[in-house]
């Protein structure tokens, strides 16, 4: 494969205007699968969560999951969306060994959300509404694993194997107008969408929304138009980039590849592309034209899905505050400073630390942590800090330990390693591994007569006004205590000492 | 012949629940017949004679034990065979499933044993029911037992000629565009294709999904009855199926009348084109129903011109996409070419050995009016002349209580006659078609032999949506009045087949 030449990101920019439209697929955490009562658990052994009907057998029928159109319905109201009243499912023709029916039960004509909007910021503060076309249920493929070939791709394989746990698991497509206008911020904005829409199905609790599993798959359509050009550019599909990093990255290199390619004159294929996390570049797939002739007709086994108003008003009610909304209350409550909370937010660090704050953090000290410690652990081992092994209530428990004087700051970070080594909770591994500060007075003022024998001048010293002296003094003690003691009282200790003689 | 067999279902149930004849006798009765005709009729594609019969024993020990049995308890059927069955083959007529055993039961299945009836075997069909003489099954024709040089119907061939050559009191059948009809017309017996969603379709092998219907297969309206009231019913496997009740065949067809009803006589189905034999016994059934106080008005449905066109198109449509899944991946014949093919290449394949010319006539033809150049114009305009029959239907029953016709434009042809010609093939549908393409209930019923060919005709009951019981009652009417003229059944006017 060779390496496309890419143009440099600011002249393309100026030569160029970008367009992009996002799909985002949606995975629901429905207990059972879209059309069949098969449990929605795809890691378990291959082809045990299956039956006739997500396998595709002669005579087998479908039944809605009820449970998955009030899911989609809440994702709708969410986004801002007109809730289809007499929707339905269509057939999607297409032959592929990871589709049973070799038709995929789609909805094409009536999608149960239409027409809805979400206001995005990006990092810089800027925010842009993004319009929503459709939200539209559908249910997902198997999965093939390629066996034999190097590439573990399919060119080259010698068999494929097909686990159809996945086949008919419930999914949400979200797909988002042509978005004009963002301009140098077309990625950001692309990410900061992504994880919009993975917030909000979060909050509604329809989604595990992990990204990194799935559950949140991004689609991403990049074209380029020369500016003042009215007609929109061809564009091309990025599938599958499942992460905020790599949708931002993709959109990148997508619009360096083709700023190069039309300003050599070249003409851009409609076609499907393939993101390489670790080339950080995209190659190219299958080609793809509106000649694509899935033959969608109206599902005859379905009947339509008509939610009522009661529905629709009794989910409007139940929905959770709107993310956004959420930050901004966030902020006022936890007083940081501006360049903080961004840092929190954009570290997708808000939801950790309000749970924290709901474990009885106090919201500084879940922030410091989080964005400190954790993050720095995460980063070091290329984890999201949604990987680690911490629960919020522990982390509020090792907050509350540092407040309390029981632990100081360096013992907590000791504390803290253990945790996620799996050691158990902060308290459990202070007291097994015998981590308390001395808080015992006796035992300081022992350490510091003994310390002050050794250095009988420190004393005069603080009392000439040269308080660092207690430094030393200080270092002692703690040496002693092998680190065990609150410094900040031993100096109080050795200060009041001076004072008084 | 065994007088047992000769009985019809309601006798039998009757004599049983008297304890005069056990199921295992009747149900022997039934196998020993099949063995005598069964090669040369070649109505059953499996039988389970075994099973059956274990089934009858079963029944037998529990009636012994004075257990309160299920009404049909003990009554063999047979089941067509594009039905899923757990403990026989199901091939749907084709070679594609040859062998293939289902690992779930057909809910009208399920309910045959729950009724505690012996299941005889699986009938033939045309390939995926696709046909109307048989001639496309992969496993070859079905008879008809009023001459065997001519075809049963189709595509339940296979359940026309079951009952009408006595190897079973009742089978199942499925109507896709008159599949249960046409062959009960031609052999001289019951069908039934019940409201669209009376039935459950979960473990039928789907033909066109918004036209199939699972129907009852009988000698006569009562027994007819009996095997819908076991198998109708909502079933929350299939979402298309009625959540309301039908209410009782069984008591309509007990209270049989034509009187003070107003029977529609469609215009378009009068008779043109229609063999004059068959015109002559349906102008005597209307005048008979005149006679029992039934009232004649002339109905107009112009839309019916166009229902062969549209159903053979939202057919091949349906079923071009139902058949995807006959891909050789999870199940059915494999054909795995030379040379380390594809995927691509090994489905292929195995749909050009697997199916029969007609399934992929149909296929081709379904793929290409869904296709996007051509969607409005096929699919969507056949969409819409669907919408106008059943507008025509609507006005039509706002004048009449039923509507009737012939139920098809001749009687039982010769095999080879329209095989190679699919229009002529296709034509014999031209009366049950609407039905499917409304959804509403239908029946046949024999109403006299044609003068040209002494062979079976049918006249065909059409009623709105949700009642289903009036063609049991005026079919059972009607038959009554037919009896009473001709001092025995139809059926007894079939040759003896003197086989073996
Ligand atoms: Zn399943």
């Amino acid at each position: 494969m060779a390496k496309a030449n890419l143009m440099d990101y600011e002249k393309a920019l100026e030569l160029f205007e970008v367009v992009i439209g996002l799909e985002v697929h949606v995975e629901l955490n429905t207990k059972t699968k879209m059309f069949c009562g098969c449990r929605n658990d795809f890691g378990d052994e291959p082809n045990t969560n299956v039956c006739p009907v997500c396998i595709g057998l002669p005579g087998s029928l479908p039944v809605v999951n009820r449970k998955a159109v009030e899911s989609s319905i809440a994702i709708g109201l969410a986004i801002g969306c007109k809730i289809e009243a007499n929707g339905g499912f269509s057939r999607k023709n297409y032959f592929y060994p990871d589709l049973a029916k070799n038709y995929q039960t789609s909805q094409f004509k009536d999608p149960i959300a239409y027409d809805g909007q979400l206001e995005v910021e990006v990092p810089s503060g800027n925010k842009f509404t993004v319009q929503i076309e459709r939200a539209h249920m559908e249910e997902d493929a198997g999965k093939l694993t390629h066996i034999g070939g190097a590439t573990g791709r399919i060119q080259g394989a010698e068999y494929s194997l097909v686990d159809y746990n996945r086949a008919g698991v419930p999914l949400v497509e979200i797909v988002t107008r042509p978005i004009l206008g963002a301009g140098s911020e077309a990625p950001e904005l692309a990410a900061a969408y992504v994880r919009s829409i993975r917030e909000i199905v979060k909050a509604l609790n329809v989604s595990e929304a992990r990204m990194e599993r799935g559950n949140v798959r991004c689609d991403a359509n990049v074209s380029l138009r020369p500016k003042g050009q009215e007609k929109l550019g061809t564009r091309t599909e990025t599938k599958n980039v499942n992460s905020l990093r790599s949708i931002e990255r993709a959109v990148r290199y997508e619009i360096q590849r083709q700023a190069q390619i039309l300003a050599d004159g070249g003409s851009i294929i409609q076609e499907t592309r393939h993101w390489h996390e670790d080339k950080g570049s995209t190659s190219s797939g299958r080609p793809k034209s509106d000649a694509d002739d899935y033959r969608y007709f109206p599902e005859p086994d379905l009947v339509p899905v008509q939610p009522s108003i009661e529905l629709i008003e009794k989910l409007r009610s139940e929905l959770p505050e709107n993310p956004a909304a959420k930050r901004k209350r966030l902020a006022g409550e936890w007083g940081f400073a501006e360049m903080e909370f961004r840092d929190v937010v954009n570290a997708g660090l808000m939801d950790f630390i309000e749970e924290a704050v709901a474990e009885g953090a106090k919201p500084q000290a879940a922030r410091k942590w989080y964005s400190g410690e954790i993050a720095r652990i995460a980063n070091s081992e290329d984890k999201d800090v949604s990987e680690m092994n911490i629960t919020p209530a522990q982390v509020a428990e090792l907050a509350r330990l540092v407040e309390s004087g029981k632990i100081n700051d360096r013992i907590a970070r000791e504390v803290l390693s253990a945790v996620l080594a799996g050691e158990g909770n902060p308290d459990e591994i202070v007291t097994s591994r015998n981590l308390e500060v001395v808080s015992d007075d006796g035992a300081l003022i022992a350490a510091i007569d003994e310390a002050l024998a050794k250095q009988p001048d420190v004393l005069e010293k603080i009392r000439e006004g040269k308080l660092q002296a207690a430094g030393a003094v200080i270092g002692a003690v703690m040496q002693a205590m092998k680190g065990q003691a609150d410094a900040a009282r031993v100096r109080e200790l050795v200060l009041e000492r001076a004072n008084r003689a | 012949m065994s007088e047992l067999i000769k009985k019809t279902a309601a006798e039998l149930v009757a004599l049983m629940a008297k304890g005069e004849v056990s199921s295992v006798e009747v149900t022997q009765a039934h196998i020993d017949q099949i063995n005598k005709v069964g090669d040369a009729v070649h109505s059953f594609l499996f039988t389970s004679a075994d099973s059956a019969l274990a089934t009858a024993k079963e029944v037998d020990r529990r009636r012994a034990a004075g257990e309160k049995l299920p009404t049909l308890a003990g009554l063999p059927i047979a089941v067509k065979d594009n039905l899923a069955t757990t403990d026989a083959p199901t091939t749907a007529g084709s070679k594609i499933l040859e062998g293939w055993i289902s690992p779930y039961d057909a809910t009208v299945v399920t309910k045959l044993r729950n009724e505690l009836m012996p299941i005889l075997g699986k009938t033939n069909l045309d390939e995926f029911a696709m046909g109307s003489s048989t001639e496309f099954s992969a496993y070859g024709p079905s008879k008809n037992p009023w001459d065997l040089t001519r075809i049963p119907g189709g595509s339940g061939g296979g359940s026309s000629s079951v009952v009408a050559s006595f190897q079973a009191p009742l089978a199942i059948g499925s109507d896709t565009g008159g599949s249960i009809r046409f062959p009960g017309a031609v052999t001289g017996t019951v069908g039934t294709k019940p409201t669209y969603g009376a039935v459950s379709r979960y473990g039928l092998i789907a033909l066109a999904s918004s036209l199939d219907q699972i129907g009852p297969v009988a000698r006569n309206v009562l027994d007819a009855a009996y095997l819908q009231d076991v198998i109708a019913g909502h079933d929350p496997y299939d979402s298309t199926s009625l959540t309301q009740s039908l209410g009782s065949m069984v008591e309509a067809a007990k209270s049989g009348s034509v009187k003070g009803k107003k029977f529609g006589l469609i215009k378009q189905l009068a008779g043109e084109g229609f063999q004059q034999g068959v015109k002559n016994r349906f102008a005597e059934a209307i005048q008979l129903i005149t006679e029992a106080g039934g009232e004649i008005v002339e109905v107009d449905c112009p839309s019916f011109d166009y229902a062969i066109d549209a159903y053979y198109l939202i057919l091949p449509a349906e079923a071009s996409s139902n058949l995807a899944k006959f891909d050789s991946v999870r199940f059915g014949m494999r054909v795995t070419p030379e040379g380390n093919p594809t995927i691509e290449k090994v489905m292929a394949a195995t749909r050009e050995l697997g199916f029969g010319p007609e399934v992929k006539r149909r296929i081709i033809l379904g793929t290409y009016a869904l296709s996007a150049g051509s969607f409005d114009k096929f699919y969507g305009a056949a969409l819409k002349v669907r919408t106008l029959i059943q507008r025509d239907f609507d006005n039509a029953f706002s004048k009449a209580d039923i509507l009737i016709s012939p139920t098809a434009p001749t009687t039982a042809f010769k095999f080879g006659e329209k095989v190679a010609d699919p229009l002529a093939m296709y034509l014999n549908d031209i009366a049950t078609i609407p039905a499917n393409l409304a959804g509403i209930p239908g029946m046949s019923i024999p109403i006299g032999l044609a003068d040209e060919d002494n062979l079976p005709v049918g006249i065909q009951f059409l009623a709105p949506n949700y009642q289903d019981a009036k063609l049991y009652e005026v079919g059972a009417a009607l038959e009554g009045i037919l009896e009473g003229i001709w001092g025995k059944r139809m059926i007894d006017f079939a040759p003896n087949l003197e086989v073996k």
